[in-house]
């Protein structure tokens, strides 16, 4: 169990679980929902889409995860412009009052990496009509900075491509980004297995947003499982302290008494 | 009815035709939708959900009804 006092601050709002989970990519809902449980998460990302008109008997997202029990994140996932992710972001206010969003625009089709141009405008942009702005972000310092003057509640920066699974590529950025913010700063993208998300935790990250590494995996409960206590024993490395690294081997046992 | 007695819209993508001095109200209940948990554009405009009977629909004007999806 995580230490009660050691919780995760998003704009004022207070979370006992570091692991947010995206709901998209699984089979069916019910997967979904069962995955979210065991993995413990209390933030959960959703998409803005049109209702539809032909299959009325489609499931309902709000009919297997209640948003009065979990936080929904709504995020603009799929927009690649300014324009389309302000649309669905205030469509996403709208639908219940959700002021805690997470902007994602989109700019490279191929390897889903962020146009932080139109991601930095839109920021501002919320930040003004009274959004509470995560943002998924590259894993640059500058632009972490800038998102942050413009009144961004969270940085999110990639570890790599979204839905690649290869883990943190650029662990030096990552470093520097922790290093000059205070704000939270959570890994979003590019997970892929369970030591992942502890060497983000370890890295002094507050949080980690993860789907694809959850929902494709064989077993999505068992990773969502493995994720859940990734995500804690990471937290309670990195706030434990690790030991200095040294070249040199130090014996554990004392030399005294030695037969 | 006779097709001079309809109007032409569209709703959430497709195109609809309907009969003259519908309003949106109407056309979310002919779907059978639930006004919770959902928001309304009309003509790219979000508009108030207490106010949809007022808004009577003209031809070619664009519906979408949006709500959340699992998503990452």
């Amino acid at each position: 169990m995580m230490n009660n006092k050691d919780l995760l601050k998003i704009a004022k709002n207070k979370f006992n679980s570091r692991l947010i989970v995206g709901t998209g990519k699984y089979k069916n809902m019910q997967q979904c929902a069962k995955a979210i449980k065991i993995s413990g998460a209390e933030i959960v990302t959703v998409a803005v889409r049109r209702v539809n008109i032909t299959d009325k008997k489609k499931p309902i997202l709000m009919d297997y995860i209640d948003p009065k029990k979990i936080t929904y994140l709504p995020n603009t996932a799929g927009c690649f412009n300014s324009e389309d992710a302000l649309r669905t972001l205030r469509l996403a206010r709208e639908i219940g009052g959700w002021k805690l969003v997470k902007l994602e625009v989109l700019g490279d089709k191929k390897n889903l990496f962020p146009d932080m141009i139109e991601t930095l405008n839109s920021t501002e942009i919320l930040t003004k009509e009274g959004f509470k702005v995560m943002v998924y972000c590259n894993d640059d310092p500058l632009m972490a900075k800038r998102l942050e003057n413009v009144g961004a509640c969270a940085i999110m920066p990639l570890a790599a491509p979204i839905g690649s699974g290869m883990g943190i590529q650029n662990k030096l950025n990552i470093k520097i980004i922790r290093m000059q913010t205070k704000l939270p700063l959570i890994i979003d993208a590019g997970l892929g297995q369970s030591s992942d998300a502890t060497i983000a935790m370890e890295m002094g990250c507050d949080g980690v947003l993860i789907n694809t590494a959850i929902a494709k995996a064989k077993n999505p409960f068992g990773m969502a499982e493995a994720m859940r206590h990734a995500v804690i024993a990471g937290r309670k490395s990195y706030l434990s302290g690790r030991i200095e690294k040294n070249i040199q081997g130090k014996a554990s046992s004392p030399k005294k008494g030695i037969i | 009815m006779k097709k001079k007695n309809k109007i032409k819209i569209k709703f959430n993508g497709k195109k609809l035709l309907i009969d003259q001095n519908s309003n949106i109200d109407k056309l979310i209940k002919q779907f059978n939708i639930k006004l919770n948990n959902v928001a309304i554009e009309y003509n790219k405009e979000i508009i108030d959900k207490k106010k949809i009977k007022k808004i009577t629909l003209n031809n070619y004007d664009n519906i979408e009804v949006v709500h959340f999806i699992g998503g990452g």
